[in-house]
């Protein structure tokens, strides 16, 4: 294993922390295990040296101080020495896997994941085409009722009784504006499977604003899922794939609203920088990727909102994308957008900041902490009381109706995709 | 002496409060000094005071070396386990007790974040001074144990000029409380002080109870920029002798403006040579007064630009700025090693002057910042500790510059402490007899040697360098 730290970890980068402690105040898992260091950044970089240098040998303990991260990566705004604690974590993955056989459940989640679904999106579309079946035919009803899902672990069951309807009919609502802006569409695997509806109106308001949307085919699942496991390799083999899909002069923007893709999609640039065949066109990718809310702004969302502002009835939060925030820093966009919304109030819900606790997998892998952090999330929550908690990602969508779910306010309150609750609002006033 | 069973210390704090993975252990073995790692064998989270006595009755019998930990900012090495043993952390000792709003005095638990602290008592309209540059992330525990300055301390003073009262527990496990709400006391030997800044060599501090002033009902905050660092030194010089006492008065030079531009973009003018961050608090008119006049000093003194914070917004940016300073210069080079020579502030444009000469003599790399007010110099060398060579020069460079200070009046730390860092540099500062009073005084309250070992006292003094500028 150190071997293969020492293949994988990038000794000028663990150099870079000079373990100052900015970032332990900035990491959910520190905070919500009272201050362990262990769990903390500084903690991981002083581990991942360690096993380098030789300094402690492969155990229980340290597997599990790097399973426990969510890479939330809240440390990077907050470290001042500008330590790329990303890439750390990552390659520390990449480290692992070399060499580590999983555990049973990790595996077969890893597996489905990895090897499976989001290996291409054919596989994608089938597995949706099954949940469609299973929800159709009634047999989520017969499943849920015969227990069947307890043979899972709970977190599990929990993410399933959230999985949302899948629609197939498709009609379309808002006129669209003479074309101005070239917008090519990253629909992401989950997206444009079990959210079909929410890329569908995601094209539908970009249209209504102006933009001409191509969809190119063949692509691929971004790979974040993979590069976060430490299945690089395997992620940017799915990179390589998408950037001769996207190449094309074609494009103003290259859209996503999924914030956890839209942050490795934009990363796409620093995995291949050494890829001769490759580095310049992962460049342009990177440089014409935009997230949705961000484009929404460009493109005047904010002025057309104004015009239907209406009186607010009900208050709408809005629950950060930590890679959203994180990696891309786009904070005030989508809160911007919130607050044009005809019909609502926008309120900051406490720490919007903070991860929720479903971070890719994790909340498959480490349903104890997921759970610990959610529930701090919707103490958050539980004090403010919106009507609706607006996200940037599907993975956060998912959590926070399990959170919802979980505190019985399902009739209160309700988690949707920022580009539904915009198309809500909108549909409401035309 | 090693940890020879856990189980006696499992007994008192209970599984979940002990650590001893390979993982914890490691994770423990560091604070924010650079090139100083040794892993403990234990590390405990006790609840109180009790279970801390217990715990030190154990250590007394079996000679397990101590070390309490807040968060581990520490910059001297005062909380790496050199020694091994145990570990003491205050993350289940971290409520605020109580407010006393007749007497203007907090009463805390050790673990509580100081900023937390802060924040609490400026909502009620009060005011606890110190603000080291970690508060967001230090512990008051650590604070107290470190006697820790900040930027406000050319105005309000230091840590140990707020703690009124403390509980302790002694090296033989005895708990003992000194001082009290009380404003005058001065039965006996000052104990209170000789706790503040004894670096966990004295006693283990489990209660701690502040002084609190009243909030100033204003502030404002200005900046200065100049061409030369002479010109900057010359404005502290003249701001102070003209009697004006600012809240804070904070230099940066032109390697650190740089980086911390780099990590906040916060549009500072990256030619600049250094700049002067100022603020003054208390009575509106009082405060509107001094800035200007400071402001004035400044660009008599030769500044280039000056300018007002004109929001309280834009005043925390300039200020969350400075306190990155050190973090953000680490961007530089692999190693950051950080100094806190103090001279009289009348001494400030000399010791600037001197640093710069001594990074040009040896090679190496050192910006400086700090507390210009009070003359509290952080310089802070980029190296890389994989380079022996170098590292010998930088070496070289310190005891030069500890060297420097002391020949003008000044000392070798001047908020940060003694820990193990500078322990072999103690002795110049405060002599032979200095060093034997101190041994004395740990070894009749400490005679086992189990609080926090190897700091502060070095087993061999440094020798000085023969002659400054000389070889």
């Amino acid at each position: 294993m150190q071997e293969s730290f020492k293949e994988h970890v990038s000794e000028d980068h663990l150099m870079d922390c000079m373990k100052c402690g900015f970032c332990l105040p900035a990491c959910p898992t520190y905070l919500i295990t009272d201050q362990d260091e262990t769990h903390s950044p500084r903690g991981r970089i002083a581990l991942m040296k360690a096993m380098r240098d030789g300094d402690v040998v492969w155990d229980g303990s340290v597997e599990d101080a790097f399973d426990v991260c969510l890479g939330c990566r809240a440390c990077e705004p907050a470290c001042p020495a500008g330590v790329q604690y990303g890439s750390l974590i990552e390659e520390t993955r990449v480290a692992i896997q070399q060499v580590k056989p999983q555990h049973v459940v990790a595996k077969s989640v890893r597996k489905a994941t990895f090897d499976g679904v989001f290996a291409d999106q054919g596989k994608m579309t089938g597995t949706v085409k099954l949940v469609q079946l299973y929800q159709k035919s009634g047999l989520q009803k017969a499943t849920r009722k015969i227990g069947f899902l307890n043979l899972f672990p709970p977190f599990m069951q929990e993410m399933e009784s959230v999985l949302p309807a899948i629609e197939t009919k498709k009609k379309r609502t808002f006129s669209a504006k003479p074309k101005t802006t070239r917008v090519a569409f990253f629909t992401g695997c989950l997206m444009d499977t079990l959210f079909q509806e929410t890329n569908k109106r995601t094209i539908e308001l970009l249209e209504w604003l102006g933009a001409d949307v191509q969809i190119p085919a063949e692509q691929q699942c971004c790979g974040a899922l993979h590069g976060h496991s430490g299945e690089l390799e395997k992620g940017l083999r799915n990179a390589r794939k998408n950037l001769d899909v996207f190449d094309s002069d074609d494009f103003d923007y290259i859209v996503n609203n999924a914030g956890g893709c839209g942050a490795f999609l934009t990363e796409y640039e620093n995995h291949l920088k050494e890829d001769s065949q490759y580095a310049e066109k992962a460049a342009q990718f990177s440089r014409k990727m935009i997230d949705i809310s961000s484009l929404f702004v460009k493109l005047g969302m904010n002025a057309r909102l104004k015009e239907m502002k209406s009186e607010a009835h009900s208050i709408v939060t809005y629950q950060d994308s930590c890679h959203l925030r994180n990696v891309n820093k786009v904070i005030l966009e989508p809160r911007s957008l919130l607050m044009d919304a005809p019909g609502f109030e926008y309120k900051e819900l406490i720490d919007a900041s903070s991860c929720c606790g479903s971070a890719g997998i994790y909340n498959l892998l480490q349903p104890e902490m997921a759970k610990r952090i959610l529930d701090l999330k919707m103490k958050g929550v539980k004090e403010l009381q919106p009507a609706k908690i607006v996200t940037s990602n599907p993975g956060c969508l998912m959590q926070m109706n399990v959170g919802i779910k979980r505190e019985k306010l399902e009739h209160e309150m309700q988690a949707v995709h920022i580009v539904d609750f915009l198309y809500e609002a909108i549909q409401k006033q035309s | 002496m090693k940890v020879q069973s856990r189980k006696p210390f499992e007994a008192i704090v209970g599984t979940e409060n002990i650590k001893y993975s390979q993982a914890q252990l490691l994770a423990y073995s560091y604070d924010a000094t650079a090139n100083f790692q040794a892993k403990p064998d234990l590390v405990l989270s006790p609840r109180n005071s009790e279970e801390i006595s217990e715990i030190v009755k154990i250590c007394a019998k079996e000679q397990i070396p101590l070390v309490s930990r807040g968060s581990g900012t520490n910059l001297a090495a005062g909380t790496v386990p050199s020694q091994g043993g145990i570990i003491l952390l205050f993350n289940k000792m971290n409520r605020i007790l109580e407010l006393d709003e007749n007497n203007l005095t907090i009463t805390v638990q050790p673990g509580v974040i100081t900023q937390d602290i802060n924040a609490y008592v400026e909502q009620k309209g009060l005011f606890y001074p110190p603000d080291p540059s970690s508060m967001k992330i230090s512990t008051i525990g650590g604070n107290v144990s470190e006697n820790s300055g900040g930027l406000r301390g050319l105005k309000y003073g230091v840590t140990k000029d707020y703690v009124r009262a403390l509980t302790f527990v002694l090296p033989d496990g005895e708990i003992m409380k000194v001082g009290g709400k009380l404003a005058k006391d001065v039965a006996g030997y000052d104990l209170l002080s000789l706790l503040v800044g004894s670096e966990g060599t004295l006693g283990i501090i489990t209660e701690i109870t502040l002084k609190l002033i009243p909030l100033p009902a204003s502030k404002m905050t200005g900046v200065a920029y100049f061409n030369s660092l002479e010109d900057a030194a010359k404005t502290v010089s003249a701001i102070i002798s003209q009697k004006i006492i600012p809240a804070t008065l904070e230099f940066m030079d032109k390697g650190t403006i740089n980086a911390v531009e780099d990590f906040m973009s916060m549009g500072l003018p990256r030619e600049a040579e250094a700049m002067l961050l100022m603020e003054q608090d208390g009575d509106p008119e009082q405060v509107e007064r001094d800035i200007q006049q400071m402001i004035a000093i400044a660009k008599m003194e030769g500044a280039t630009s000056t300018a007002l914070a004109s929001s309280i917004e834009e005043a925390e940016l300039l200020k969350a700025g400075r306190r990155a300073a050190l973090s953000a210069l680490a961007r530089k080079r692999p190693t950051t090693i950080l100094e806190d020579a103090t001279v009289p502030r009348s001494e400030i444009a000399k010791m600037v002057r001197a640093i710069q000469e001594i990074a040009e003599k040896y090679k190496v790399q050192i910006n400086t910042f700090g507390h210009a007010g009070d003359g509290n110099l952080h310089p802070t060398c980029l190296t890389d500790v994989r380079d022996a060579e170098e590292m010998h020069r930088v070496e070289q460079a310190f005891e030069e510059i500890f060297l420097a200070a002391i020949e003008l009046g000044g000392t070798i730390t001047g908020e940060h402490g003694v820990g193990e860092m500078k322990a072999p540099y103690l002795e110049w500062k405060i002599g032979k007899s200095g060093i034997e009073l101190m041994k004395h005084i740990k070894q009749s309250i400490d005679p086992g040697n189990i609080m926090n070992p190897g700091k502060v006292f070095a087993k061999e003094t440094k020798m000085r360098l023969v002659i400054r500028g000389g070889h």
